[in-house]
């Protein structure tokens, strides 16, 4: 079969690798007809992630068909179309059973730390991914989900981790009626955020960027105001005044790990490896949000420390909530919201890239090029 | 004011926005917010039809975490260590908990080895790493790499412009290490 591979530090290539095989019981084997490239792939791409091995296929955005399932799978059947969420996760051991399905204790062996993500470094498990033919689902049983008649394939790819992700970290900020609230980052997570803030009742969402392009769409798709932070020599020092000196009630960190606004920073991160991230989105969440207010980071960090500005957090009485996205326990209620016509997740679609052209889709979706917002993969046309 | 008890007014209140925004509000209770509350104790709920899953066999001694008392039931098979950054790798692992730096200092250190390995094993098969066709470059024609970047207020320009240096240090690396090799040899005969 084909599969992307990653070679090294902004390289990777297509190859010819052996079908997956069940290894579990309850593993599937599943034929991917469509992936995606998420900003958090671009952090291993960058080679900022540890133990990211030459060899990994990458892909933790994917739907497809099921090929083969193992012995104890009683939910699926070959031929069922499935949507697997990013996250791979036993169902049953302490974490899980208490809905935090993405931090499972039972399929990383590699670090505690963690759950387990699909084509997500040996630091996440060592699983390859859904950029490739074919993928080996763990948990059968308990990840993947029917994909719904009525559902567009590109909404359900969209599903699996990016929309669910910004709904989950406007969830996360607490919203209550009329705050505002800021997202920091306009790229497929911070639009979805944006968006989802009006869901739970926002009175008034900022969104800061500085690529022009995401702003407009920020506008156009997110009914946000827009900031680019190019533009102000302090960012801070604007959005305080936007918000009559006090702040804003929620923050909503959308950017991560290679977070741009300070050179320095970027620098020391995202090229020279020496912090676990860029701090520069952290950092501005922590100074632009009012006190007693919410910061809810949905942006990812390697796992070793960086430069967070701590002290202002407790002296402002901050509520800090984070976690990686546990997708499924968003699906019932977004497959509600995109019937009814209050999410349309491929709006952000800009890129449909076939697996043969892998590395001109991470180079394009890296570098910013081209209008890139979210790039998809067609993997039957390869 | 910001120095007086009330909240300042917004441009557009609840009805308004209500009218303006497909969906406003529809999740105002956060009753209907499945990420609340955060720990719902709900065994039952992920379809798993076991307590604790089988154990996946371990076809090579998988390197874990020393903050684990097993090995997980389920595991990621790609790629297993191998060569220096093999035996790198499973230093960290043995020696180091996640809460140490030296843990992901020498696991760093281990992909940047590993990079180097593999472009040089590379050169022993039929597709030797290429550079120019794994970084994509050639898309910036096609894409508009110039006007993409150029008069666009971007942050990142300045930055990418060390990418190549990152990309190209392995290459250099290994050059040096063919030439020095090389010398040694011819010196030898
Ligand atoms: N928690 C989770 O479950 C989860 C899931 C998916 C993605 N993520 C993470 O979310 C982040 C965003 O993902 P994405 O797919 O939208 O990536 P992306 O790279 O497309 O978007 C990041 C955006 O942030 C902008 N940006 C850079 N520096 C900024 C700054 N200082 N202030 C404001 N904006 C800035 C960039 O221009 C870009 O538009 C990544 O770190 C990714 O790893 C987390
Ligand atoms: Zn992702
Ligand atoms: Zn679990």
């Amino acid at each position: 079969m084909k599969a992307m591979v990653y070679r090294g530090p902004y390289r990777v290539r297509v190859e010819e690798k052996d079908r997956p095989v069940v290894e579990h019981p309850n593993d599937a084997i599943v034929r991917v007809t469509r992936a995606a490239i998420c900003g958090s792939d671009l952090h291993l791409y960058h080679g900022m992630m540890p133990d990211t091995r030459v060899g990994m296929t990458f892909g933790h955005e994917f739907i497809g068909v099921v090929d083969e399932v193992g012995p104890s799978v009683r939910n699926l059947s070959v031929g069922d179309r499935v949507m697997v969420p990013f996250n791979v996760y036993c169902g049953s051991c302490f974490f899980c059973a208490r809905g935090l399905y993405s931090n499972c204790h039972n399929v990383n062996p590699n670090a505690t730390a963690v759950g387990g993500i699909y084509g997500y470094s040996h630091t996440c498990g060592g699983y390859d991914g859904g950029q490739s033919q074919y993928v080996r689902v763990p948990f059968a049983d308990v990840g993947p989900s029917l994909i719904p008649d009525w559902m567009d394939d590109e909404d359900a790819v969209l599903l699996t981790d990016a929309l669910s992700t910004g709904y989950f970290g406007a969830q996360l900020a607490d919203i209550v009626e009329g705050d505002v609230v800021v997202v920091l980052g306009a790229g497929p997570v911070g639009l979805y955020a944006a968006r989802s803030a009006w869901l739970m009742g926002a009175g008034r969402v900022v969104v800061v960027d500085h690529l022009d392009y995401r702003l407009e769409k920020a506008r156009t798709f997110a009914h946000a105001e827009t900031i680019n932070f190019v533009e102000h020599d302090d960012v801070v020092v604007h959005l305080k005044k936007l918000t009559d000196g006090l702040g804003a009630d929620r923050v909503i960190e959308c950017v991560g790990a290679e977070a741009d606004g300070n050179f320095l920073q970027h620098v020391t991160s995202a090229k020279l490896k020496l912090q676990g991230g860029s701090p520069v989105a952290l950092n501005w969440a922590i100074d632009a949000v009012r006190k007693g207010g919410t910061v809810s980071v949905m942006g990812a960090y390697g796992p070793m420390f960086s430069a967070v500005k701590f002290g202002d957090a407790l002296n402002k009485g901050l509520t800090l909530r984070m976690n990686q996205c546990p997708v499924k326990r968003q699906w019932p209620r977004l497959f509600e919201h995109i019937r009814n016509g209050y999410l349309k997740p491929n709006d952000i679609v800009t890129h449909r890239i076939p697996l043969e052209h892998v590395a001109e889709g991470y180079h394009i979706f890296s570098a910013k090029l081209d209008g890139c917002i979210k790039p998809l993969i067609l993997v039957d046309a390869a | 004011m910001p120095y007086t008890p009330d909240k300042p007014p917004l441009a557009e209140n609840s009805e308004q926005l209500r009218a303006r925004i497909p969906g406003w509000g529809a999740d105002l209770d956060p009753a209907d917010r499945p990420a609340y509350p955060r720990e719902r104790f709900d065994p039952g709920a992920s379809g798993a039809h076991w307590e604790l899953p089988e154990q996946q066999p371990e076809k090579w001694p998988r390197e874990r975490s020393i903050e684990h008392l097993r090995l997980t039931p389920v595991f990621g098979t790609s790629t297993p260590p191998r060569g220096l950054s093999g035996a790198m790798r499973k230093l960290a692992y043995r020696r180091w908990s996640e809460g140490r730096a030296a843990h992901w200092l020498v696991l760093l250190a281990a992909d940047r080895v590993d990079t180097v390995e593999s472009t040089l094993r590379s050169f022993a098969t039929t597709r030797p790493d290429n550079p120019v066709t794994q970084t994509g470059i050639l898309s910036e024609r096609r894409h508009h790499g110039v006007a993409s970047r150029v008069g666009q207020n971007r942050a990142d320009v300045r930055h990418q412009l060390l990418d190549p240096v990152i990309v190209g240090a392995p290459w250099v690396a290994g050059g040096v290490a063919a030439y020095r090799l090389g010398k040694r040899l011819v010196r030898r005969r």
